[in-house]
């Protein structure tokens, strides 16, 4: 289990990481979301103990990246984003130098190496310098040295960038089958990746934590509480009064529309109540025909748009607009 | 911190960079032997020694430029510092690769004073006492080369700016001849390095009023200092840092035969407190 507490990190003016704090637990899968410059990288740096924080802690195991770097590096494997690979050495050359550096027993050292290039699809290179490989087995090999020995936590800076479709889903396997028993951090910008794989998201912006929850419930937090319904009538009035006498609908404003007899209008609801059935009923009972009732139903995707779109309230949001509607019922 | 030393040993030897130093200072050595006490006939090789230290500056920046300029532009400074390892290992690892390796052209040197003594009279107290200080000199200026190389990750810098730093420390005593010797001189040049001082203090800390307080504090002594003990001032500055240099106590050894064991601590405590600066330079990059 790992903790990140109140995580500052400050390049001179530039705020990085605006306290952060988050917990990730065992077997579990998490999925740092975050468009370019948010804050993953540091983040990640910072709770692999390479850049020290402005303040805040990292807590492994009841232990303090501050107070005991060496103890709490044990537990953690890290692949950053440019895989640290020594290119002078051949792969089991290298990671046999990885295996001695993590201080595993001599006597598991061969077994352990052989897991890690068993895991990463790397038999068949295991003799040749780093120097004269690919980009996609460059990348393996990086991974092979992070979840060397297996060690509780395992962080992945964007693990599938580079990569062919077919190594991508080897690797989304591999993440896959490392989180049945580990801890597993990784970032991505690929939403479809995060929501395939990951157990819990959490969306960070500017440093921020935005969103912290399994896809699910992201899903359902963000659910659209504002309804756009057009109805042929003549009665401004009469239609809204109609409406705010249903249960959950909590405001009801006038919305642009040009065309004659037609009424539209924002509802905004109750976030536990879908007032959606009764708006209907209601309309016919008052003979009032539905032209238009369009609620949204965000997907992971569109919770990231709105969450990260700038300066814009996520229902207003151009970017949410544009990707966000769904028409859920029309006349 | 034996994996970083392996793994920094067997990287000099797979590239040619091991192969190039050691070939270099063994043929320095080689000649100075040959054309000193083999063909002139001297017997004390500790003069050889002595009158090669310019070897250094060009065989120590090669060593030594990669050592930790490298790491970071391979960005594998992330695996060792995301490893439970810490970086004072880190850096004595490194260290003790380089001093493995500049031991293979020591150890070939070991021969000579053999060489000499089996073909007529030799010295080999003092020509032993030289190369082991002879060495010391070398494992300080490696310890110099290292903390220049973590300060950059351009190999090429690194080894130019060893090779100032070096060439700074070699001139040394010459360049301290040059210092004012009057007392006035002396206060006027105080006054330069208490600015100096004041001015990285500010860059450092950011801090104006504590720099300024410094400032004040430093100028009110010299002045009070002056005044008071003016003669005391006297040829200060060319007394104070001539002993800090680095040559001379090889000069003992090599031209006056002194076993100068005070000299060793100095060239030992020099290089520890290289490695410090090392290890600290690299710290502070993970905390900016």
């Amino acid at each position: 289990m790992i903790e990140v507490r109140n995580l500052v990190k400050r390049y001179g003016d530039r705020l990085a990481v605006d306290n952060l704090s988050f917990t990730a637990e065992k077997g579990r899968i998490y999925g740092f979301l975050g468009p370019n410059g948010a804050g993953k990288t540091t983040t990640m740096n910072i709770m692999t103990g390479y850049l020290g924080p402005t303040s805040g802690d990292v807590i492994v195991d009841g232990r303090s990246m501050l107070e005991d770097p060496e103890g709490v590096k044990r537990f953690i494997g890290y692949l950053p984003e440019h895989p640290p690979l020594y290119i002078d050495m051949t792969v089991s050359e290298y990671l046999t130098f990885a295996a001695e550096l993590k201080k595993i027993p001599k006597s598991r050292q061969k077994s352990e190496i052989e897991k890690a290039v068993e895991y990463t699809f790397l038999q068949d290179v295991s003799g040749r310098l780093i120097r004269n490989l690919s980009k996609g087995y460059r990348q393996r090999v990086g991974l092979a040295q992070a979840i060397l020995g297996f060690p509780e936590i395992i962080i992945l800076d964007e693990p599938t960038v580079g990569l062919d479709p077919k190594q991508i889903m080897e690797i989304r396997d591999l993440i896959r089958s490392l989180g049945r028993e580990h801890t597993v951090i990784f970032s991505s910008h690929i939403l479809s990746e995060v929501q395939e794989v990951c157990d819990h998201v959490l969306i960070i912006h500017r440093g921020k934590l935005l969103a912290n929850g399994t896809p699910e419930e992201l899903e359902r937090q963000m659910r659209n509480t504002t309804l756009e319904l057009t109805v042929r009538s003549s009665s401004l009035e009469q239609v809204k009064n109609m409406l705010l006498a249903l249960p959950g609908v909590v405001s009801v404003v006038e919305d642009k529309n040009d065309q004659p007899g037609q009424v539209s209008l924002k509802i905004e609801t109750a976030p536990d109540i879908d007032p959606r059935d009764d708006i209907f009923y209601a309309c016919a009972e008052n003979r009032t025909p539905i032209l238009t009732l369009r609620g949204l139903d965000m997907s992971l995707e569109q919770i990231f748009l709105s969450l990260t779109a700038d300066n814009v309230q996520p229902a207003d949001s151009s970017v949410f607009n544009q990707f966000g509607k769904q028409e859920v019922e029309e006349l | 911190m034996i994996a970083i030393y392996k793994r920094e040993l067997r990287s000099y030897f797979n590239s040619m960079i091991g192969y190039i130093f050691i070939a270099l200072v063994v043929a320095i050595i080689g000649i100075y032997f040959m054309a000193n006490n083999l063909v002139g006939g001297y017997p004390r090789f500790s003069h050889t020694l002595g009158s090669i230290v310019f070897i250094f500056l060009i065989a120590i920046p090669i060593l030594t430029m990669k050592s930790m300029a490298e790491e970071l532009r391979l960005k594998t400074d992330q695996m060792l510092l995301t490893y439970p390892v810490s970086v004072t290992k880190v850096v004595l690892g490194k260290f003790l690769a380089m001093v493995t390796v500049f031991a293979v052209p020591m150890l070939l040197a070991a021969f000579c004073p053999l060489i000499i003594a089996f073909n007529g009279t030799s010295y080999l107290g003092t020509d032993y006492a030289t190369i082991l200080v002879f060495f010391l000199l070398g494992c300080l200026f490696i310890s110099v080369g290292q903390l220049v190389s973590a300060l950059t990750e351009s190999q090429i810098i690194a080894a130019f700016g060893t090779f100032g730093l070096l060439l700074l420390l070699y001139l040394w005593p010459q360049l301290v001849s040059y210092l004012p010797t009057t007392a006035w001189g002396t206060a006027a040049a105080l006054v330069i390095i208490l600015t100096g001082i004041a001015f990285l203090l500010y860059s450092m800390t950011r801090n104006k009023l504590l720099s300024l307080v410094v400032e004040a504090v430093g100028l009110i002594a010299i002045v009070v200092g002056y005044l008071l003990a003016g003669s005391s001032f006297d040829r200060l500055l060319p007394r104070v840092l001539s002993s800090f240099s680095c040559t001379k106590v090889l000069d003992n050894f090599a031209a006056y035969n002194v076993f100068d064991l005070g000299g060793l601590f100095f060239y030992l405590s020099c290089t520890a407190l290289f490695l410090y600066l090392t290890v600290q330079v690299v710290q502070r990059r993970r905390w900016n």
